[in-house]
């Protein structure tokens, strides 16, 4: 029933820190991996080896440069899944009952066996965290990687979403937002953890944790943080067979030797 | 968004269609058997044609039983469950005026009050969207119900009121193009919003997710051809409503007249029901740094 329900029990979901993440794309690839393999239809690919290769991921990074105008550009990596909104709007205009919002858990999932692929749910997220696939013709989205957290098949330590289990920098993490002291809450208590695009009133469950502030290494053409201790040798008069800067003191420190 | 042909001609014939039997239901023209046949073939053409063209629309058409059941939440749902209601009603009022020589005046009036609530469910999919800032004001429904009515009463032959109304549709679509324009920015969108970087400075995309567009892209940043969108509207706004307005005042009205106001009048549409779809913007848009 698309009708969300009025509270949920838990609040899963997933904190994610810009501040770590190196757009290393591993979560992406595991994403994929265990996705196309479990929970539903595969993850298809078209034309994957052509010249517009085209495919359906859960979880997606974009990369952004931010810059403040006098200091240097900054990059920030940026992971994006579904965030299992509380106030889901694909869920609501989902005209089959195919989409829907757990009560127990707060998990927003695709009914395959129900979805038509009218792609509406996809229109109404803002944070295109729904595609429809191309080969099944059914909406696909992040799950939360429900087939692995509550598996008891599986040992203890991957009953995590893939995407946290396999992040090599330590940038996403997963659990209950409804308990104030769950590692997901603390964290984004500590570190201001912010909704995307509060303004579109969807609440969503995710949090992201913003990029701690850079030391100001002292405005644009600064950006060589050693220049001030190779100044000495930087000065020092450079000739055709005696280089300056760092080969000249190179060259000097080897001919003592 | 992108500019599907399903749904341009879905909204588009299917308005038409309900428009007439808006028309027909409260019994202008009333008229009996073969021309009653005549006028409802067509609007259950344009209704009928148009949804059809809608499921060309789905990925997976064999669940789409399933869409008659969200009537609680879902304007899609509504849409379907309210134009099948109003289809088979007007069949029975239909078969009164074709087969019986009868008109039941009340199914008429519930039918008639039904087409339009149909159209305004069709404009409530749209208008619904949050994420369209463009389409989400009211003036949305205000329009497709304009052209459902306007539309209706020229395919219903009621000369004298479609020339008010189709002056009347002129104005609703300028206004719609006014405040669309400015949805966006009111709407208070931005990719640093989108991002939550905005304290940290201006945001830009500096490497895209995938290297050539995706579903997301394909289906929802369109920018193709906004640059005739100008053109286009001058087409659509002269098209949908002045030209067969002049048609049918300055010429001795006869069918081949009548016939070139109607068409004018549906070119007008399909290019406004195109611009409505490649116009849009949707905020997912900001993540990709295009619009
Ligand atoms: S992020 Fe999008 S798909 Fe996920 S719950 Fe929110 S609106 Fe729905
Ligand atoms: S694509 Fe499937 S899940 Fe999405 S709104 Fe349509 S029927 Fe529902
Ligand atoms: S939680 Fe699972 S489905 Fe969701 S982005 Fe992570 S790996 Fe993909």
């Amino acid at each position: 029933m698309t009708a969300l329900p009025q509270t949920t029990q838990k609040k899963l979901g997933l904190v994610i820190d810009l501040d770590i993440c190196v757009g290393c794309h591993a979560c992406v690839t595991n994403c994929k991996e265990w996705n196309t393999s479990n929970y539903g239809a595969p993850l298809s690919d078209v034309d994957a080896y052509g010249a517009e290769p085209m495919g359906t991921f859960l979880n997606r990074i974009h990369t952004y440069e931010v810059k403040q105008e006098g200091c240097n550009a900054q990059t920030v990596h940026f992971p994006k899944s579904c965030l299992h909104c509380d106030d889901a709007p694909c869920v609501t205009v989902c005209p089959t009952g195919a989409s829907y919002k757990r009560e127990e858990d707060g998990i927003v999932l695709v009914n395959e066996d129900r979805c038509m692929g009218c792609g509406l749910c996809a229109w109404a997220c803002p944070y295109g965290a729904r595609e429809l696939d191309q080969l099944a013709g059914v909406m696909k989205k992040c799950t939360l990687c429900v087939d692995r957290i509550y598996n008891e098949n599986l040992p203890e330590e991957d009953r995590v979403p893939a995407c946290v289990r396999t992040c090599p920098a330590g940038a996403r993490h997963f659990g209950d937002f409804a308990d104030p002291d769950s590692n997901v809450s603390r964290l984004s208590a500590e570190r201001g953890g912010m909704e995307l695009m509060p303004e579109q009133g969807t609440k969503p469950v995710n949090r992201y944790l913003p990029p701690r502030p850079k030391t100001d290494i002292g405005g644009e053409n600064k950006i060589d943080i050693l220049a001030p201790f190779l100044e000495p040798v930087v000065n020092e008069e450079a000739t055709q067979d005696q280089p300056g800067g760092f080969l000249g003191w190179l060259d000097k420190a080897l001919e003592k030797i | 968004m992108h500019p599907a042909p399903s749904v341009i001609i879905f909204t588009s014939l299917s308005g038409l269609g309900f428009g007439l039997l808006f028309w027909l239901g409260i019994g202008y023209p009333e008229v009996y058997g073969m021309s009653a046949f005549g006028m409802f073939f067509v609007a259950y053409a344009l209704a009928v044609g148009g949804l059809l063209a809608s499921t060309a629309h789905l990925g997976n058409p064999k669940n789409a039983i399933h869409a008659f059941s969200q009537w609680r939440t879902s304007w899609l749902s509504r849409e379907g469950i309210a134009s099948v209601v109003t289809l088979l009603l007007m069949a029975v009022y239909a078969i009164g005026m074709v087969f019986l020589g009868q008109r039941f005046q009340i199914l008429g009036w519930i039918g008639a009050a039904l087409s339009m609530f149909t159209v305004f469910t069709t404009s409530m999919i749209y208008a619904q969207l949050k994420t369209v800032p463009r389409w989400n004001m009211r003036l949305t429904s205000v329009m497709f119900l304009t052209y459902a009515v306007a539309g209706g009463a020229l395919l219903a032959g009621q000369i004298s009121i479609a020339v008010v109304l189709l002056l009347v549709l002129t104005l609703v679509q300028f206004a719609v193009w006014q405040a669309g324009d400015k949805r966006f920015r009111e709407a208070g969108h931005t990719i640093e919003t989108a991002t939550g970087l905005g304290n940290l400075g201006k945001v830009r995309l500096l490497e895209p997710p995938h290297t050539s567009p995706n579903y997301l892209m394909k289906e929802m940043v369109f920018t193709v051809g906004r640059k005739h969108s100008r053109k286009l509207r001058m087409i659509a706004g002269v098209s949908l409503g002045l030209l067969p307005v002049i048609l049918l005042y300055a010429l001795p009205f006869n069918p081949i007249s009548a016939a070139l106001a109607v068409a004018f009048h549906v070119l007008g549409l399909f290019a406004a029901r195109w611009l409505f779809f490649a116009e849009a913007e949707h905020v997912v848009g900001l993540y990709y740094d295009k619009r």
